[in-house]
């Protein structure tokens, strides 16, 4: 295994300067709070929903390189999309990152195919799933914070 | 660094330079022949658990295949057999400690158990509204919730003492906490997460001017330093087998005789009655009153051969040698920049905690490994410790009597790497 297909350079970067990190954007309209008790990884997706399409999208927590850029390019590429379309692209992720056999499409995924490299480390994946869980909770309103576990 | 080179110097004069070879001694541990993501392993995850000499795997092995019979019961040969190599580790463990008579060593499944045994059996009947039990800042989660749930039950209150910046227990603050009302003192020998080792005669010393009762956590301390339970006046002592170079599911709890004999079993069943009818039932006599069930035979067994391998080292020669791969970590862990130790307290076990500046544990644990290094990253089962420090987590290099000074320089390596991937 080579650790640069885990910690890529896109990966890195977003590590480096995550993007749309920082507090609730004005006219918060759903925020959750997901914490992943195994490594203490703890994140709050705070979202603005304007007639169904996200209109502004922020995170702010603390984790691994690996749950802070899977947050911040989560929070790039949901800008400005439908809700319907956040939950496909949740479902997408979520189907890619835990498909052992590789039969799932990275072609759809974009950017985000970025996160595949934690397929080789079992330990991880909840690292890299941990925002978008805690998204799914906020465009459900949910207010119990979501465990990895 | 000049104050722990002294202390260096005076165990050295102690032990004569009695040290042994550390490279011999890694010819009996059959793990550590393997390589890991195409390096040696170097395993530096002592404090979660210890790896096996392979005396220890003959001995597991020799039980099942040539004497599993189940103990204290049947006539026959392998059950005879069984029941005296069950009952020689007892013997072993009570030398290990140097416990004053067998019937105080309690073979239960961990320090875990030894913990809530003694929460459940001894405090839960005689604690009381607004008594105090006082437990530390640098507690590992198993002796902290046992003690929780005790006063959730019994309405007697929870205190802890501090601990300054270094990792070292304000005892100031401990004696001020004391009064009557202290009922029982649960304080940790060596902190796991930390690696300080808490001057727990002390504690003990105290404890007892007031009327308190004692229990020592030495998951931590049992393969590193010698116990003296006698010398300690511990109240309760108990320690993992799994971690003292023994297999899992075993561990031992002392207790004085004197407070064993008053307390209710802990859980019913075989083996811990004299005489059972439905009118009522007698119990057995120590340690079997305690031992409900059929007993982790094996583990016990493997056990008795692990403290048989300490033994003959010596852990004064295993302190030696530790106390020198300690310092080199130290110091080279030390001056890598960026990297900062968290417990640099003066007495100090084989533990080097450490954050690494912008970079999260997991991400040093996954990088290190890719380099053969295996070591803790989290929060330690000590999350009350982290919230002290304001961090999630460590990484946490734990040292034990087969590691050598190679396998820091392994590490410390690793953590150039990281420094490199994650370097702004």
């Amino acid at each position: 295994m080579d650790l640069r297909d885990l910690y890529e350079e896109v990966i890195l970067d977003h590590n480096r300067n995550p993007r749309n990190f920082g507090a609730k954007p004005e006219g918060c309209t759903c925020t959750a709070h997901g914490h992943n008790p195994l490594c203490g990884d703890d994140v709050q997706v705070h979202l603005k929903l304007d007639d169904g399409v996200i209109s502004d999208i922020t995170f702010e927590g603390r984790g691994c390189a690996i749950s802070t850029a899977s947050a911040s390019l989560m929070t790039e590429a949901l800008k400005g999309k439908s809700e319907s379309e956040a939950r496909a692209l949740f479902d997408a992720v979520r189907a890619y990152l835990t498909d052992k056999d590789g039969n799932s499409d990275a072609d759809s995924l974009g950017k985000l195919a970025v996160l595949g490299g934690v397929k080789d480390y079992p330990m991880r994946v909840k690292c890299a799933t941990l925002a978008w869980h805690t998204l799914q909770a906020a465009l459900e309103h949910r207010d119990e914070p979501v465990t990895t576990e | 660094m000049s104050a722990t080179r002294a202390t260096g110097e005076r165990v050295d004069q102690k032990i004569g330079h009695n040290l042994y070879d550390v490279h011999a001694v890694r010819r009996d541990f059959p793990i550590l022949r393997q390589e890991v993501n195409g390096h040696p392993l170097v395993y530096l995850d002592n404090g979660a658990t210890s790896q096996k000499p392979q005396s220890v795997i003959d001995a597991v092995r020799h039980y099942y295949e040539c004497d599993n019979a189940n103990v204290h019961r049947g006539v026959h040969a392998l059950s005879e057999r069984a029941t005296n190599d069950y009952e020689a580790s007892r013997d072993t463990a009570q030398r290990f400690i140097n416990a004053a008579d067998r019937g105080e060593v309690i073979l239960v499944r961990s320090t875990t158990e030894g913990i809530n045994l003694v929460a459940q059996s001894y405090g839960r009947p005689q604690l009381h509204e607004g008594d105090e039990i006082i437990i530390s800042t640098m507690e590992h989660h198993s002796n902290i919730v046992p003690w929780q749930m005790l006063a959730e039950q019994t309405g007697a209150v929870v205190k802890v003492i501090p601990i300054s910046d270094e990792g070292e227990l304000d005892m100031n603050a401990y004696l001020d906490m004391l009064s009557p009302k202290t009922r029982i003192v649960a304080v940790v020998h060596v902190s796991n997460a930390l690696g300080t080792i808490n001057p727990v005669k002390a504690i003990i010393d105290a404890a007892h001017d007031v009327g308190a009762v004692t229990v020592i956590d030495g998951a931590q301390a049992a393969p590193h330093l010698a116990i003296d339970v006698q010398a300690l006046d511990s109240d309760f002592y108990t320690f993992s087998g799994h971690k003292v170079f023994g297999p899992t599911g075993i561990g031992v709890l002392h207790g004085k005789r004197a407070l064993l004999e008053k307390m209710e079993p802990y859980q019913g069943g075989g083996d811990m009655i004299r005489t059972v009818s439905f009118d009522g039932t007698t119990y057995n006599e120590l340690p079997y009153k305690f031992e409900a069930g059929t007993p982790n035979i094996a583990g016990a067994i493997g056990l008795g051969a692990a403290l048989e391998y300490v033994g003959e080292l010596g852990l004064d020669a295993i302190a030696a040698h530790e106390h020198d791969v300690l310092e080199v970590a130290t110091a080279t862990l030390g001056d890598i920049p960026g990297v900062r130790l968290i417990g640099t307290a003066r007495e100090k076990s084989s533990i080097v905690s450490f954050v690494v500046d912008g970079v999260h544990a997991h991400d040093v644990g996954t990088v290190v490994d890719s380099e053969g290094v295996a070591i803790r990253t989290g929060h330690h089962c000590a999350m009350p410790l982290m919230q002290r420090y304001g961090i999630a987590a460590t990484a946490r290099a734990s040292f034990a009597l087969y590691n050598t000074r190679e396998e820091v320089e392994t590490l410390a390596a690793a953590l150039w790497k990281v420094k490199e991937m994650f370097g702004k």
